[in-house]
């Protein structure tokens, strides 16, 4: 197997992705290959096929401390929003579980940051984790009646 | 699985054939002469690309003095566009081009249309081809440049380029007739004193047809008076010559004083290079690297098209039936011989580059994504190709050195990274 050894670089010198990034692309975390038979509590779908963007994000709720334990995902898109949605679901599930609030106002900046940055014009395809997350935590709430 | 370099983008580029890499060589460091210099290493470089010029101008069935050497592919269409539209302004302000033509013609336009040109857009079917129909109902009195390219970077498609200059020919022929009889009228006009205002007399001149032939040299005949092109855009670096040279032809009707009052406007001014129309010291190196391209390319070109034409058949039946969900980009037949645009159903095309380019696989893709301004490829659009599909796009160009073990590799890749991103893909 080859793997190219070449530095993030914004102007599109070299690989254009940081090495956090590949390395989520290459190996996506927390990938739900088959919903059947998957309860999840909340689900959110968000983007579209013409935009060449599709994002499904699902999660599993613990409801006494309302924290996120469990977050999948599949995603239609370039490598930038396969690894952004990988990064999203590491950290909704990281460190016991981001509890629903935050997991309402996650910025697209903060998993950017985490992903060791994007380039510029790839910074849209970031967006998409934290809407679909956001969805998925506002079916669970409207599902509970909350 | 084994790693492997497999270069199946050659429409974007070509390595250096080696001999023409050799030729190049004495040309920077032993035969540096400028070749406007009098002293003898400067007639040594003036000698070396005449003799390239005369070469070149035999494989394109021209006259040495119908070719001008630029930086390229971009160079030469955009002098072809404001060289031509500029110079005969007085003419008419109309230009014709496709729909699908390169950017360098394409923004070349945008920018003629601020000068105050009218630029007819050729709508292409579904194949990718220009309707001849509606480009003889787009020509006018007014129209001085049609440009469409001979075959297309993306999808292959290869334009009916005879048929098309005939129809251009035919209209410059009814043309010069009506303006004759205009003539004649106004000589009747001048002996009653009458006043006119012709300072040109051969109007058959109009449109001028120029064609982009950047892709279709080394895969297609190029003897551009047999097409009938009065202009014709070559570049080196897709014929496994060096980057940073090319040509642009012009019948010499157009480019030497002749009948004509003005010829065509050079873009780039200085020590009037190139009979003035390319001011700047020649690239000599590059243009000895392009003539022995040339020459190399246009002596395989029929066993190597052959050659490809099958290779690439073979690729695409494997596609085909190794992958489902996959959808042809262009027209089957009248196609490039070294030419694959599918789009895979689900599977975005960056997403798919760089997982092939991870196994040393490297194509390209018309997906958004991978340009710059996020937008999907525009000729994929144009031939009516749905958004989600343009965005699943994917390139394979061979080369002369693509062998049949690299696409059994590619294969192998590529039906692991379909599944793989399918598998991913919230789309099914």
């Amino acid at each position: 197997m080859k793997q190219q050894k070449k530095s993030c670089s914004p102007d599109g010198a070299g690989w254009i992705y940081s090495e956090t990034i590949k390395d989520h692309f290459f190996h996506p975390r927390n990938i739900l290959l088959d919903e059947t038979g998957y309860k999840a509590d909340g689900v959110g779908t968000v983007g579209s096929p013409e935009c060449g963007d599709v994002m499904i994000a699902w999660i599993k709720v613990d409801k006494k401390t309302e924290r996120i334990k469990e977050c999948k995902w599949r995603t239609f898109g370039c490598a930038s929003a396969i690894a952004s949605a990988s990064m999203m679901s590491v950290m909704a599930t990281e460190k016991g579980g981001m509890d629903l609030k935050t997991a309402q106002t996650l910025k697209p900046q903060q998993i950017v940051e985490r992903l060791g940055g994007l380039p510029d014009r790839k910074f849209h395809c970031s967006v998409l984790g934290h809407e679909a997350l956001r969805e998925a935590v506002e079916d669970y709430l409207n599902k509970n009646g909350k | 699985m084994k790693s492997k370099q497999v270069y199946l983008d050659n429409a974007s580029t070509t390595p250096v054939d080696p001999r023409v890499l050799k030729a190049m060589l004495p040309y920077f460091k032993e035969r540096y002469g400028n070749p406007s210099s009098l002293h003898a290493l400067g007639r040594e470089s003036k000698n070396a690309i005449e003799t390239a010029r005369k070469n070149i101008a035999k494989h394109i069935g021209a006259e040495p003095e119908e070719i001008i050497f630029t930086s390229g592919g971009t160079e030469s269409d955009n002098l072809a566009m404001f060289g031509i539209a500029r110079a005969y302004k007085e003419k008419g302000k109309h230009v014709i081009v496709s729909g699908i033509e390169h950017k360098a013609i394409l923004d070349a336009c945008k920018k003629l249309e601020k000068e105050g040109f009218e630029i007819t857009y050729l709508d292409v079917d579904k194949k990718g081809l220009v309707s001849l129909e509606k480009l003889s109902l787009s020509l006018r009195r007014d129209t001085i440049l049609v440009s469409i390219m001979y075959a297309n970077n993306e999808i292959g498609t290869i334009q009916p380029i005879k048929e098309i200059a005939k129809i251009i020919q035919e209209f410059k022929t009814v043309r010069h007739c009506e303006e004759s009889a205009t003539r004649q009228s106004e000589k009747t006009n001048r002996l009653l004193r009458l006043p006119h205002n012709d300072r040109f007399n051969n109007n058959s001149l109009f449109p001028i047809f120029h064609t982009d032939a950047c892709q279709a040299a080394s895969a297609l005949p190029i003897k551009a008076k047999e097409l009938g092109a009065d202009a014709l855009t070559m570049s080196s670096s897709k014929i496994y010559g060096p980057k940073g040279i090319g040509c642009l032809y012009l019948n010499k009707k157009y480019s030497s004083t002749g009948s004509l009052q003005a010829k065509i406007e050079p873009i780039i001014f200085g020590g009037g290079q190139e009979r003035g129309l390319r001011s700047g010291t020649e690239n000599v190196a590059g243009i000895v690297g392009f003539s022995e391209a040339l020459s190399i390319s246009e002596k395989k070109r029929v066993s190597e098209s052959k050659r490809l034409i099958k290779l690439r058949d073979y690729f695409l039946r494997r596609i085909q039936k190794e992958i489902d969900g996959v959808l042809v980009n262009g027209d089957i037949k009248q196609r490039l011989p070294n030419n694959i645009n599918v789009s895979i159903k689900g599977v975005e095309g960056e997403s798919l580059l760089l997982l092939l380019d991870r196994y040393g696989i490297y194509c390209s893709t018309g997906s958004a994504c991978s340009s710059l301004d996020l937008s999907p490829s525009y000729v994929l659009l144009s031939i009516g190709l749905p958004l989600e599909l343009a965005h699943c796009s994917v390139r394979f160009t061979l080369g002369r050195y693509t062998k049949k073990g690299d696409i059994d590799y590619t294969m192998k890749v590529l039906v692991e990274s379909v599944k793989k991103i399918r598998g991913i893909s919230s789309i099914k």
